[in-house]
This record gives C-alpha cells, sequence and structure tokens, in this order.
C-alpha cells in the first residue's frame, strides 16, 4: 500500500499527464475534422479515455489530500474551496480577457488550435475547482456521520464513479440512457443535501464568513455554468462537458449542496448565541470539573464558578464570599463597588423574614440549602440570585448574582447555577482530599525520620565484662517510643545501667526520651550513687517536661570487682532478681518516685538506694510497664505475677533465651500481634 | 469513660467510670480543674469504677499536687482497685496523694 504522501503525488502527477494527453489528442481530432484531408487516425475513444484519467486522478488526489487534513475547521475548508475556486476563475476570466481584447480582431483570436488549447485550460481548471468542492462538501456532509449517511455517501460517491464509464458508449445529451444517471445521481445528492449539521458548530462571526464564502462559491460556479454552456456547441473542441453525465451531475449536487448551506446558515444566524451560550456552558462546566486536575486552588475554583455563572445568567454583576469561620476572609467581586454590596446586603437581610421566595427548583437538583431567588429594592440592581456553597453540608461561602432588570432569573438558570455549584463543590472537596492525602504523605515521612532518629537513640552495643552477659530488647507501639534502656561503663569493674519510660507514646515521648539520654550520659560520667543521679536528672528534667509528663526509670551501678549492685527506683516498675544461692526469685521492692512528678529539692525525699551483693548465676530482669500491662483480649493484663512465672521456669537459661521466652510468653498471652504499649526488657546474668 | 462531679453531704465527689487514657485523660483534667475553680477546700475522687489509668491519667493528678498543696485543698482518692492502687504505688505517688479504701474514711480524712 503506497503511503498517502506518495499517492498525492503520483495523483497529480497521472492529472497532469492526463490533461496534456487530452489537449493534444483533441488538437489532433479538432485538426482532422477541419481538414478533411489529413488523416491521422487518432480513435475518438483516446479522448475519453484521457478525460476520465484526469477526472479519477483528481478525484483520488483530493481525496487523500483532504484526509490527511484531520484537524479541519469549517470555515478553513470553505477558505480552501473559495482560493481553488479564486484562482480558476482569474485564470478563465483573463484568457476571455486576452481573447477578447489582446487578440481579437486579429487572425490569432480565430486560430481554433489557440481556442482549443485555451478552452482546455478551462475546462482543466474548472474540473479541479468541481472535483476539489464535491470532496470539501463530502467533509460537511459526513461531520457528525450516521452509518446510514455513510453508505449513502458510498452509494453516491461510487455511482458517480460508475458513471464515467458510461462516457465510453455512444450517447446524445439528455436521451433516455442519459437523462436516467443524471437523475438517479441528482436524487442521491438531493437526499444527501440536507445533512448540514456541521453549520450547527459555527460560531456567530463563522457563519457571517461561511455565507460570504459560499456566496462566492456559487458565483464561480455560475459563471463556470455559463462559459460551459456557451462553449458546447463548438463541435471543435471535442471534450464537451455539458454533454458529460458525471461532471454534469456533481455540478448540480455541488450547487445545491451550497444554496441549502447558505439557506440554513442564514436561518441559523439568530439562535447561534443560544448555541453558543449552551456550548460554553459544557466548556466551563468541564473546566469546574477538571480544575483539580490541573491543579488549580480553591480560590481559582471559586473564581471559575462565579465566572460560568456569570456568563450562564447574563448577570450584571457578581461577588463571591467565603464563610469567614471556617475559611478565613476571601471576597471576589465583578463589577460591582463595595458600597453597592453592603447597600444589597442590608436590602436582602431587610426584605428576607418577610416575603423569601425559595425556589422549588434547588430541592429537586440537590439537598443542599435552596438557592434564593428575589427582587430587590436597588438603585441600579434589580433582582438578585444567592446561592449557598456547601462543601460535605458544611456551608463554606455564598455567591450572589445580581441584574439589572426584575424577575431576571428564572428557573433554568437557577438549575444552572445550580449544576454549576455542585460541580464547584465536587472540585473543591476533591482539592482538599488532595490536599490532605498529601500533608499525610508528609507526616509519614517526618515518622520515618523520627523514627531512624529513635532507633539510633538506643544503644546499638551494650557495655559488658566477662563477669557477666547482658542483652535488651524494645518495640514502640508506633514508629516512635518512649521507652529507653542504655550502659555505661564508668571504670574497668563498673558498668551503670538504665532503664526508663517516658509517659505518654508516640513523638512526644520520643522527644523526652532523647533528653533522658542527654542526661543520662552527662550523669554516669561523674561517679555518683544511683539516688544522687536521681535527684540531679530530677532537676534537669523538670526544667523541659510538660506540666503532666513524666518519666520513670531504674538506675543501677554495678560493681564486678565487689560483686556489688547499688541501684535507686524512680517510680519505675520494679525489676526482677534471681539469687542463685538462695534460689529465690523476687522483686526489687524500693520507695520511688517518678520523675518529674516533683520539680524541686523534696525530691531527694521519695527516693532511696539500696545495696545487694550477687554471685554466678544470679539474674537481673529489667523491663518497663508495657510488658506488666498488656492486656489479652478478655482484657486481662500480663500482670507481674505471669511475667515472674516465665523467668522462674526458663531460670537457668542463658540472658537471650529468657529474654526470647519473655517475648514469646507476652505475645502468645496478647493472642494479637500488636502490644500497644511500647515494651523493653533488659537482662543481665552474672557468670 | 464518663464523669460525673456531684455535692453529698458537703463534699465535692468526682466519680471516674471507666477508664483512663491519653484522651479521656483532658476530661479528667477538666473536671478537677473545675473543682479548683469553684474554690472546693476538699476533692474526693470516687475510684470505685475505676477501671484502668494510663500514663496520662497519673500525669493529670500528678500536675495538681503542688497547686493543691499551694492553695491548701485537700483531695482524696477513695476505692481503688488493688490493681489501680498497686499502679499509683509502683509510681510513688501514693506517697503525695491521699489514698484510702472507702468513702466514708475519704470523708473522714477531710475533716480532720
Amino acid at each position: 500500500m503506497l503511503a498517502s504522501s506518495g499517492i498525492i503525488r503520483f495523483t497529480i502527477a497521472s492529472a497532469i499527464v492526463c490533461w496534456l494527453g487530452l489537449c493534444l489528442v483533441d488538437l489532433m481530432i479538432g485538426f482532422e475534422i477541419r481538414n478533411a484531408n489529413v488523416e491521422l487516425g487518432v480513435p475518438r475513444f483516446l479522448s475519453i479515455i484521457l478525460l476520465t484519467g484526469y477526472i479519477v486522478s483528481l478525484f483520488y488526489h483530493y481525496k487523500y489530500r483532504l484526509a490527511t487534513a484531520d484537524n479541519f475547521n469549517f470555515v478553513e475548508l470553505l477558505w480552501r474551496v473559495f482560493v481553488t475556486g479564486l484562482i480558476a476563475t482569474i485564470v478563465s476570466v483573463f484568457i476571455q480577457f486576452f481573447l477578447s481584447f489582446v487578440v481579437s480582431g486579429s487572425k490569432l483570436a480565430q486560430h481554433e488550435l489557440l481556442l482549443s488549447l485555451l478552452y482546455h485550460i478551462n475546462i482543466g481548471l474548472i474540473l479541479a475547482f468541481v472535483i476539489s468542492t464535491f470532496l470539501v462538501w463530502k467533509k460537511l456532509v459526513l461531520y457528525q456521520k450516521t452509518k446510514a449517511l455513510l453508505r449513502t455517501w458510498q452509494v453516491f460517491e461510487y455511482s458517480f464513479l460508475a458513471s464515467l464509464l458510461f462516457h465510453f458508449v455512444p450517447h446524445v445529451r439528455f436521451d433516455l440512457p442519459f437523462s436516467l444517471i443524471f437523475a438517479f445521481l441528482v436524487a442521491l445528492g438531493l437526499v444527501i443535501s440536507p445533512n448540514l449539521k456541521w453549520i450547527a458548530f459555527l460560531n456567530f462571526k463563522q457563519k457571517w464568513k461561511s455565507i460570504l464564502l459560499i456566496l462566492l462559491i456559487l458565483l464561480y460556479l455560475c459563471y463556470f455554468l455559463f462559459y460551459l454552456l456557451d462553449q458546447k456547441d463548438n463541435e471543435l473542441l471535442i471534450s464537451d462537458l455539458t454533454s458529460h453525465v458525471s461532471v454534469l451531475a456533481i455540478y448540480t449536487f455541488i450547487i445545491l449542496y451550497a444554496i441549502s448551506s447558505l439557506l440554513v446558515t442564514l436561518f441559523n444566524l439568530p439562535t447561534t448565541s443560544v448555541f453558543e451560550q449552551k456550548l460554553e456552558e459544557v466548556v466551563n462546566f468541564q473546566r469546574l470539573s477538571q480544575s483539580t486536575h490541573t491543579g488549580q486552588n480553591q480560590d481559582e475554583i471559586y473564581d471559575l464558578l462565579l465566572e460560568s455563572s456569570m456568563s450562564a445568567t447574563f448577570a450584571n454583576a457578581a461577588w463571591f464570599e467565603l464563610n469567614h469561620k471556617t475559611n478565613g476572609e476571601g471576597m471576589i467581586t465583578k463589577s460591582i463597588k463595595p458600597a453597592d454590596i453592603e447597600k444589597i446586603r442590608a436590602a436582602l437581610k431587610e426584605q428576607n423574614p418577610k416575603k423569601s421566595k425559595r425556589t422549588g427548583v434547588t430541592s429537586r437538583v440537590s439537598n443542599q440549602n435552596s438557592t434564593l431567588v428575589e427582587n430587590i429594592k436597588h438603585s441600579y440592581f434589580k433582582s438578585v440570585l444567592v446561592y449557598p456553597l456547601e462543601v460535605q453540608n458544611e456551608k463554606i461561602g455564598t455567591m450572589v448574582l445580581l441584574k439589572e432588570v426584575s424577575d431576571g432569573f428564572n428557573n433554568d438558570v437557577v438549575n444552572i447555577v445550580n449544576t454549576f455549584g455542585n460541580q464547584a463543590a465536587v472540585s473543591i472537596e476533591n482539592h482538599r482530599l488532595l490536599q490532605s492525602a498529601i500533608e499525610n504523605e508528609r507526616y509519614l515521612e517526618e515518622l520515618s525520620i523520627a523514627k531512624r532518629v529513635h532507633e539510633s537513640l538506643l544503644p546499638s552495643t551494650l557495655e559488658c565484662n566477662e563477669y557477666f552477659d547482658i542483652t535488651a530488647y524494645s518495640k514502640p507501639a508506633d514508629e516512635v517510643g518512649g521507652d529507653y534502656y542504655d550502659t555505661h561503663r564508668i571504670s574497668e569493674d563498673k558498668f551503670a545501667l538504665i532503664i526508663g519510660d517516658v509517659s505518654g507514646k508516640g513523638t512526644s515521648a520520643a522527644f523526652n526520651m532523647s533528653q533522658m539520654k542527654g542526661v543520662f550520659h552527662s550523669l554516669a560520667q561523674i561517679d555518683m550513687d544511683p539516688q544522687e543521679f536521681l535527684v540531679k536528672a530530677n532537676e534537669a528534667l523538670g526544667r523541659c517536661l510538660e506540666r503532666t509528663s513524666f518519666i520513670t526509670l531504674s538506675y543501677f551501678i554495678l560493681d564486678t570487682r565487689e560483686k556489688s549492685v547499688m541501684f535507686s527506683r524512680a517510680g519505675h516498675c520494679p525489676s526482677l532478681y534471681f539469687q542463685q544461692s538462695k534460689s529465690k526469685l523476687e522483686f526489687l521492692k524500693s520507695k520511688g518516685l517518678g520523675l518529674g512528678i516533683i520539680r524541686n529539692q523534696e525530691y531527694s525525699n521519695y527516693v532511696e538506694v539500696n545495696r545487694f551483693n550477687i554471685g554466678t548465676g544470679d539474674l537481673l530482669v529489667m523491663y518497663t510497664d508495657g510488658i506488666t500491662e498488656a492486656k489479652n483480649p478478655m482484657g486481662e493484663e500480663f500482670g507481674y505475677e505471669r511475667l515472674k512465672q516465665v523467668v522462674s521456669d526458663n531460670i537457668n537459661k542463658s540472658a537471650v533465651e529468657i529474654q526470647k521466652a519473655i517475648v514469646q510468653g507476652l505475645l502468645d498471652f496478647t493472642q494479637v500481634g500488636e502490644i500497644e504499649d511500647d515494651f523493653t526488657t533488659m537482662i543481665l546474668k552474672f557468670r | 469513660m464518663q464523669i460525673s462531679s456531684v455535692l453529698e453531704d458537703g463534699s465535692y465527689i468526682i466519680s471516674i467510670d471507666g477508664d483512663v487514657d491519653a484522651s479521656s485523660s483532658i476530661k479528667l483534667d477538666e473536671a478537677i480543674a473545675q473543682a479548683v475553680a469553684d474554690g472546693q477546700s476538699d476533692i474526693l475522687i470516687n475510684c470505685e469504677n475505676l477501671n484502668y489509668i494510663s500514663s496520662a491519667g497519673l500525669g493529670v493528678f500528678m500536675s495538681y499536687i503542688e497547686e493543691l498543696k499551694a492553695k491548701n485543698i485537700r483531695m482524696v482518692l477513695f476505692g481503688l482497685s488493688e490493681r489501680v492502687e498497686n499502679v499509683f504505688k509502683v509510681l510513688g505517688l501514693d506517697q503525695l496523694l491521699n489514698i484510702v479504701e472507702t468513702k466514708d474514711q475519704a470523708k473522714q480524712r477531710t475533716h480532720e
């Protein structure tokens, strides 16, 4: 299959060749007729073949040329036809002028060869004009085509091409077969002619242009028709187009369609503005519905709503005000002064309680608050339409449209405003949803950063030496938590251990926890006893904790040379201690108070230091209340006794194994994958 | 969680019913703040139906300790379940708050 550009080039070449051939052949035949003694032996049908070839070439040339132009507008198409016609006419008129004035009276004017050549130039141009017009008309006819219309057109087109064959049969103009074919083609043309949908889509200006162009095209067509009729009896010219049924038929069709287009366009002129109005409404509606996708902000949507409503209702002025309670201030005004707005507001307030006329239309369109339509007493504006814009049952603003005439807003107009309003509401809602989705995304991103920071706050390795093993496990309930554990090696044999819990959960707890870490690492370096540590930590943290926040913690100092432990408890859940020598497992009870509860020097009265000795096999289980307060589906807490039982059952295992047993026991108990609070354990076993 | 405040035989009683967690602790805070603003000299907290208290709830009680002391207002908690009382004890709040078993004991405490 040839590419369409190839076909276009090939057809123009073949058209030129056919035309040249036609000239030559006709000249020769003419010469034969004039000079009876000359026998050139050129058969008559050769002329018909070449003429048919010329017509078919042109037909396919324009067919493909127009097919490639997909994005056309109607006026542009008419313009093409007009230009083709103009060129043809100018050339033709020039030839006439040349014959009448330049060479008139001279011998040259009577020269058959010259006359014949000029005639052929003329018919070449006329055919080009007629065929291109025919194919442009095809494009117009088939605009918004139906299947039936397309079929009819194809029948018409193929009948036209088939009728070209008729010329090989000898005939006389308007004998019976000629008339039948002509009548058939013209009848089909008549059936097709009323397809003028394209005219509806022209705006006012385009319609005027079209009328002008069609008139000129008709003028050319008449001019050519007269020319052909004038030449029809000249036998010497051989190729007479008026006795050519196909050409005559489509010539008739072109004129018919041009006339019907002209009349319909003319009669459509007065209603154009209504059609344009409807089209604009559709476009505005589309703009409103797509405003979310195009990334417009809410103010632009309000503006669009106001403009669309104004143009749909032919309002003279309008304003839009946002509901101050929810959206801060915002006001869009169109062709109205603030002073007038105040006056109209006052007028509305005065009239409203007495005779507010709620339109029944609105309740049918939506269940929204109804639109108010009424006449007002104002020097300039006589009627008003008040539309409350609601998004998800929340009134976010009011649109007011004004007209200089009374009773200016009818039910149709109210319906349109409602439709616009509903669409604007949907767009605003979408806009908000999108906005909140973006914010949510940002929040999640921040949380993941907080999570990384939080993880870096907990130690990656724990300090220890050859006398003990230590392990820890912590799991926050959310991305970040408030549990804290850490170790610090004070000297070769001395270690500080801490486990703590910041009240609350989530980001604020994690923030306080980071302060706790700072306090621990500053104070643990100074070798102070646990009570002193708590007093100092209370003082430091008391200054930065919120009023209702507190921290609980247990602080241990382990001395592996003296084999002793000192500890203080600041309101933290008591740690479990197993003494191997006595086979005794118990909670380390002691006086204590959470950090931040009393934020003055009195705090030291509420805490104490405890000291005990440790031996091989002894075990210290530190944990946070996330473990003891974990609940099962029945609402029971894991509690101290269950924890003690799990440790007791695994008492001879290593620190890591005991930790695993605790976590497993906890998960088995709660029966759900998630534990509501942060939970942490740190387990220390002496070798 | 439900909070109700009643004046009973001259005693101002705030009753807590249900769980005090992060969100409901705000209501508890408001109830105590109201009692303080009303100029009550004694506030009794009925914890008979207090099922669970989170650290946020403890934070509410904690935050009033110094203010009540300064204004010479006595706050007495009564009717705590063993589990809830243990939560107060572990944190050490039992050293700072008046916690008794029954309503009568609580009333007695305020009249001392």
